[in-house]
């Protein structure tokens, strides 16, 4: 297991190339957290649990991701500004297979 | 005016349990919530989700701990004042406080304790420019009096339940009703959509689906919608559009009352009461912050339980408590109830 490096443009637009952990279960909306790249209150507000959209993200590499879930799907089909590559950054899991993923968060509602 | 021990400001599961600890100290509580319902996140986001790390409950649903916290709190009869949000608050000479609803609800307490989570909920507004223009002139994110839909052309805006069920409602009152949804897929309950399904058929509701509503148009109040559909943008005659898409947790007018805030949270000192910067105002749960915190329901209860004995010290200066245990003590309602460990029998040996 090893850290994968992780490119996040936050809202500002500024750029992050961050470690992400392989090994501790994390999501691309826990590492935001973590490095503190959005405000606390403004993302992953339902905790992670694909209800609340808070945590939008737009994947701009060509990372394969995983199909995303009925609740994903159904979540982003509520949400504001969705594209055709948005994902909920907390259901994308930091696995080896991501590294040099590039994701620009999406704007706070 | 409404009167009490301690104002506890968010009826979420800190809040509930507040007032049970406050309870064992003999101390009124009274909660303010700007939703219409006690639960704070666990009733509106995710009431059926299991939640795994409250202690003694391997498992339980976030609906049903708020269920079981309500139950818990019976006995100490709790006022609410749902569906208001806390505006703002003035100190009394006394030191004493009185916080305002935005319905004007007056509220005066000794202790204010604040445990609003992320923030009183507010609605979430799509991105339409000029969507601000037209509020309280053709747009509501709430409906509060469905008569005022009367003969009216209404469009719904969402995929929800909320925007399904009152879909289904507003077409026995409204002139004409038109749901709008980004997918064909609607997230509410099943039976919610096969109604809508069958009053599409009927027509009596409109659906446009895949469509987005992008515009508002109108001068003194809404006239018109326009919705985009795939390629198409169309314009809709349109008296009300009501845009449902959930709610969103702002710290809102709690950020004006003169606390210290540090990340979107209200700073405390954690190391003694969980008191804020302004004496007499406590602050517990998700709302607060400290190093270390950890945003957990379990650490929101500790918290309550601290604040409390704190509070009855602030009260009652001269009184000493001892803290006492439930299973010793009991549980002592204000409802005339008790409820105590059974005695053991004492039988006499001759």
């Amino acid at each position: 297991m090893k850290d994968i490096k992780v490119t996040i443009v936050d809202r500002h637009g500024v750029k992050h190339k961050v470690d992400a952990p392989t090994d501790m279960n994390m999501n691309l909306m826990e590492i935001v957290r973590s490095y503190e790249l959005a405000p606390e209150g403004t993302i992953g507000i339902c905790g992670g649990m694909a209800m609340c959209a808070s945590c939008q993200c737009y994947v701009e590499s060509p990372h394969q991701l995983p199909e995303m879930s009925y609740d994903e799907d159904l979540m982003l089909s509520e949400a504001f500004n969705v594209k055709e590559n948005s994902r909920l950054s907390c259901q994308i899991f930091i696995k080896e297979e991501l590294d040099g993923l590039e994701v620009e968060l999406a704007p706070e509602v | 005016m409404i009167k009490t021990d301690i104002l506890i400001i968010g009826a979420g599961p800190t809040g509930l349990f507040a007032v049970f600890e406050a309870g064992l100290l003999k101390l009124k509580c009274h909660l303010i919530d700007a939703l219409p319902q006690a639960g704070g996140q666990c009733t509106e986001i995710y009431p059926k989700k299991p939640i795994y790390d409250i202690p003694g409950f391997p498992e339980i649903l976030a609906g049903d701990l708020v269920n079981n916290l309500m139950k818990q709190i019976e006995p100490f009869q709790p006022g609410f004042t749902l569906g208001e949000r806390a505006n703002t608050i003035e100190k009394l000479e006394d030191g004493t406080f009185v916080v305002t609803t935005d319905k004007g609800t007056k509220h005066h307490a000794p202790i204010v304790a604040i445990a609003g989570g992320l923030g009183s909920f507010e609605p979430r507004k799509p991105p339409i420019t000029n969507l601000s223009d037209f509020e309280d002139k053709g747009v509501e994110y709430i409906i509060r009096n469905p008569e005022i839909y009367r003969d009216k052309n209404v469009v719904i805006s969402g995929g929800g339940d909320s925007a399904l069920d009152w879909s289904i409602f507003l077409t026995d009152v409204a002139k004409s009703v038109t749901l709008v949804h980004r997918r064909n897929e609607f997230r509410g309950a099943l039976d919610s959509v096969e109604k809508v399904q069958e009053l599409k058929n009927l027509g009596k509701i409109e659906l446009i689906t895949p469509a987005e509503v992008i515009g508002l148009v109108g001068n003194n109040g809404l006239e018109e919608v326009v919705i985009k559909q795939g390629d198409e943008v169309f314009n809709r005659e349109c008296d009300h559009f009501i845009p449902l898409f959930g709610l969103s947790p702002k710290l809102g007018p709690i950020a004006d009352w003169g606390l210290e805030i540090e990340k979107n949270a209200i700073k405390v000192n954690n190391a003694l009461d969980y008191q804020t910067n302004i004496p007499g105002i406590y602050a517990i749960g998700d709302v607060n912050t400290y190093p270390g915190k950890l945003k957990l329901i379990l650490c929101g209860f500790h918290e309550a339980t601290l604040m409390c004995q704190s509070a009855y010290q602030r009260i009652f200066p001269d009184k000493r408590y001892v803290m006492k245990y439930t299973t010793v003590g009991g549980v002592e309602g204000f409802d005339g109830s008790k409820k105590e460990a059974p005695k053991a029998v004492i039988k006499s040996i001759d």
